[in-house]
């Protein structure tokens, strides 16, 4: 066995031991176990035979008590007047034991385990992708599949959900979306929107080896588009307003005893020589000679400050981003931390602690 | 013809777009010829899974190196797929219990939001985290105060870095009031209001002329490189 | 020495870093936050407007960026609530109506019970189109949007009778990691009807200082990174006496690890610096 291979066996051991401790010795049950709330919900169809369309309402509501048919208990309503089902929302350790030592035989809290796989399966996500900081490796090259197979999935499925099936299924065929998907939907259908159907089927073909061509056709409309908008947006935002914002004045008075401000003078003065300067750099038409070539090295150094800014600010983020993964890892799988106060850190760690000292291992 | 309709259509896209723009009367044209280009973005999204799946059964069909790779990557695709679409273990919506598909795709506890929360959530979380560990790196290797303008941006970076942090009180904390404006805290916020403003604006003005001189050649039909072929 | 550091493996910087973070993270390590002026306008401009008015909140972020800007948009929700503001909540971004879910889920819901979907918030879900969007939107809300993403029709929610575009809104609150985000919303919608739009922002670092060239006209206020996450919360925290709860202070939280981290980023360039003038000093071959 190669030193290396011996070493990364012995550390995947050693986390593996810890990870069981860590999840055995728990007071309450193995870390990285989630908890939800079952809520049930009920509703009853308080329409008249009469009347075409159902109408619904949930029977634990106040509206509830207006209505007969709600006056009996749920079980006895007709079947197909009455649908039920069980929602689960987010709840947390703590409130789960909170209820247990009150009313454990009716506690709505309970130990999900569809929900604690999928922390587990996060977290062990998150080490594969960290993993290749200290070298390629398959387990990487898994979570990387798993990132681009389900991002492409997701974004497929939010533009079918909320943007054909509204916007183009629905404004063409209303009647037929409502039957299936949006049943409030209420407009009368609109033909104009058989163009971006052509268009998107056109755009589509691309996928066949012959009709790719014919996909330029709505690129086209689509580079058309984008060109038409940042025309005007870009001028209007970028240069024209820009341009106003740097007309400002370079002596200032303070409004509120009129007497000189240096500072607000200042400030206002450097804006305008340092736009000035940085785009006389920008400026490639004129040599960058005399004059100018000192005018544009003034330039230089705004920009240089300016890229310094970048940098710090990009830096900032990069480290929140890994924070935030960070207490991912050590709040909800490991339960080394509880910044949220969602469960009992203190004893729970403490207890970890003492089991360890008292020669447990 | 297989130049000049996209040709046609480019510059009507763009121009309805500007001509809206000004006349508030054709507002309603560059509303309609946004919400198409809206509509063929979301279809751009089928067109890209389309796409995946083709490149990665090409990819196995072909057993090229790492084709198992892309078995997962199908694997997850249809998947995600699947959840979201067929909105599996979504309940109906409130309004109307009765029908099985008129709740939200996205609904706590359904497949969909199995997947977003514990898969694409630590996964592109955490794909983006690692640029922290590479900024690091590139920091240590690549910025050298070569000369003037270099270290005019290693201390802006510095300034930044501890200024916008608890470590700017500890370094200038013990500077009386009347030098405030040369507490870390300070120098920074006159940085990005002042310096930052200046060499922002002056990029801002430079890429606007940028974006609108390439748009126009788009619309004039001058720029055609988007067909395909070169200069055309 | 020298030669370790000259040849350090980039491994070894990736441990530092992961403690850097690791460490504070488990101590708990955080600091009181000083609000500067840029947090002070946003704040101000949410806290201004008179209770229950409009405002239009963009979610343009993913998870990617949710170290940075959820603990904006958790706090921004809480301060429109708190208000009683009336909050119209879309994306421009697929995952950004996911991202308002759990913004909804933990603010809304928890602190708010008595709030009502379509009375006091409605999520009206993601469009595609990136700035395609702001163009249609700010003349017209219904041909875009025509129902949330719950399925209900735009008139039949209570809140959006009366709303034709967002020029109806009182104030814009955009989250942004990027394109489309703040700077499309300046473009299209704020700078284009100055007189009706209004708009605060929240964005990532990397964004930041691009945005800072629009303040004040064009953008009344800006939170750029962590940091100024930070300050909005340390002020709401202040206002409505939320010391404790600890949903709130996320960001404050994390300004413990992001110290330590920059000590490291400033220490790794001096050591860089160090080597490479021994390196010229010595003839090297760099």
């Amino acid at each position: 066995m190669k030193k290396e291979t011996l070493i990364w066996t012995i550390v995947m051991l050693l986390g593996a031991v810890v990870l069981v401790l860590n999840a055995t010795l728990r007071q309450h049950g193995p870390a990285g176990s989630a908890y939800v709330e079952a809520v049930p919900q009920r509703f009853v169809d308080v329409s008249d035979p009469g009347e075409i369309e159902p109408y619904w309402i949930s029977y634990d509501s106040e509206e509830a008590l207006d209505y007969e048919i709600c006056a009996q208990p749920f079980a006895d309503i007709p079947a197909e007047k009455r649908e039920d089902w069980i929602r689960y929302d987010q709840a947390t350790l703590g409130k789960y034991l909170e209820e247990e030592a009150i009313n454990p035989a009716r506690n709505p809290y309970q130990f999900s385990l569809s929900r604690t796989i999928g922390i587990w399966i996060a977290a062990f996500f998150t080490l594969f992708i960290f993993s290749f900081l200290y070298k390629d490796n398959p387990f990487y090259k898994i979570a990387e599949s798993c990132v681009v197979g389900v991002t492409a999935a997701y974004w497929m499925v939010v533009g079918f959900w909320d943007v054909i099936v509204p916007n183009l299924l629905g404004k063409l065929f209303p009647e037929w979306v409502k039957l299936w998907a949006i049943p409030g939907l209420e407009e009368p259908p609109n033909y104009w929107y058989a163009v971006p159907l052509v268009l998107g089927i056109l755009l589509l073909m691309r996928l066949s080896p012959k009709g790719a061509w014919i996909s330029r056709w709505p690129l086209a409309f689509v580079i058309g588009t984008t060109a038409g908008m940042r025309l005007t947006g870009f001028l209007h935002a970028d240069f024209l307003s820009q341009i106003r914002n740097t007309v400002i004045p370079v002596i200032v008075f303070d409004p509120t005893n009129g007497s000189f401000d240096w500072w607000a003078s200042l400030s206002n003065i450097i804006i305008v020589v340092g736009v000035l300067s940085a785009l006389v750099y920008f400026f490639f038409s004129i040599e960058h000679k005399g004059v100018v070539g000192k005018t544009a090295k003034l330039g230089i150094w705004f920009l240089m400050v300016t890229f310094g800014a970048a940098f710090g600010y990009t830096v900032m983020g990069r480290i929140a981003l890994f924070a935030i993964r960070l207490e991912f890892l050590f709040d909800d799988w490991l339960w080394l931390i509880d910044p949220i106060q969602r469960r009992v850190p203190i004893e729970e760690v403490a207890l970890l602690w003492s089991s360890l000292s008292a020669g447990f291992i | 013809m297989k130049r000049t309709i996209p040709l046609f259509l480019t510059a009507i896209g763009g121009f309805v777009l500007i001509i809206a723009y000004y006349i508030p009367h054709t507002q309603g044209w560059g509303e309609v010829a946004a919400i198409w280009f809206d509509i063929l973005a979301a279809i751009a999204f089928l067109l890209g899974g389309g796409n995946l799946m083709k490149i990665h059964l090409k990819k196995i069909s072909d057993h090229k190196a790492g084709w198992a790779y892309s078995v997962i990557t199908i694997i997850a695709f249809l998947a995600t797929l699947t959840a979201g679409l067929g909105k599996v273990f979504s309940p109906p919506s409130m309004q109307y219990p009765d029908m099985a598909w008129s709740g939200s795709y996205r609904e706590i506890g359904s497949a969909f939001w199995w997947l977003f929360e514990y898969a694409f959530k630590p996964l592109t979380a955490t794909m983006f985290s690692m640029l922290a560990f590479y900024v690091a790196s590139a920091a240590f290797r690549a910025f050298r105060a070569k000369n003037f303008e270099a270290i005019l941006l290693l201390g802006t970076a510095f300034i930044i870095l501890l200024g916008r942090t608890a470590a700017a009180n500890w370094v200038t904390g013990w500077l009386p009031e009347s030098w405030a404006g040369l507490k870390l805290e300070n120098v920074t916020v006159t940085i990005m209001q002042v310096f930052n403003t200046a060499g922002n604006r002056a990029i801002m003005i430079g890429i606007a002329l940028g974006v609108a001189a390439t748009s126009l050649k788009v619309l004039l039909g001058v720029d055609r490189s988007y067909l395909g072929g070169g200069k055309g | 020495m020298f030669e370790f550091f000259q040849k350090l493996d980039r491994r070894w910087i990736f441990l530092a870093m992961f403690l850097a973070v690791a460490i504070p993270i488990i101590i708990q390590l955080d600091f009181e936050e000083t609000p500067t002026d840029l947090a002070h306008r946003v704040f101000d401009a949410i806290e201004n407007l008179p209770d229950g008015s409009r405002v239009l909140l963009s979610f343009d972020f993913d998870p990617a960026s949710e170290g940075e800007l959820k603990p904006m948009a958790t706090s921004f929700v809480y301060h429109c609530a708190a208000k009683n503001h009336k909050m119209y909540i879309m994306a421009l971004w697929p995952v950004g109506p996911q991202m308002a879910d759990d913004t909804i889920e933990n603010v809304i819901k928890e602190d708010f019970p008595h709030m009502q979907y379509g009375h006091n918030y409605v999520n009206l879900g993601y469009k595609s189109g990136y700035e395609g969007v702001i163009k249609v939107i700010v003349t017209n809300f219904t041909e875009l949007y025509s129902t949330d993403t719950r399925g209900t029709p735009w008139n039949a929610i209570p809140m959006c009778t009366g709303v034709e575009s967002v020029q109806d809104m009182d104030l814009v609150i955009n989250i942004s990691a990027g394109y489309a985000g703040t700077k499309e919303w300046v473009q299209y919608a704020v700078t284009a009807y100055p007189d009706q739009i209004r708009m605060v922002a929240g964005c990532t670092g990397v964004q930041a200082p691009l945005l800072y060239p629009y303040i004040p006209h064009q953008l009344e206020g800006l939170l750029g990174a962590i940091k100024g996450a930070a300050e909005y919360e340390a002020l709401v925290v202040e206002k409505y006496k939320l010391e404790d709860d600890p949903k709130y202070h996320e960001g404050i939280r994390r300004m413990g690890p992001q110290l330590v981290a920059h000590l490291l980023m400033i220490f790794l360039i001096i050591l860089g610096n160090v080597i490479f003038f021994i390196e010229k000093k010595r003839g090297g071959r760099r």
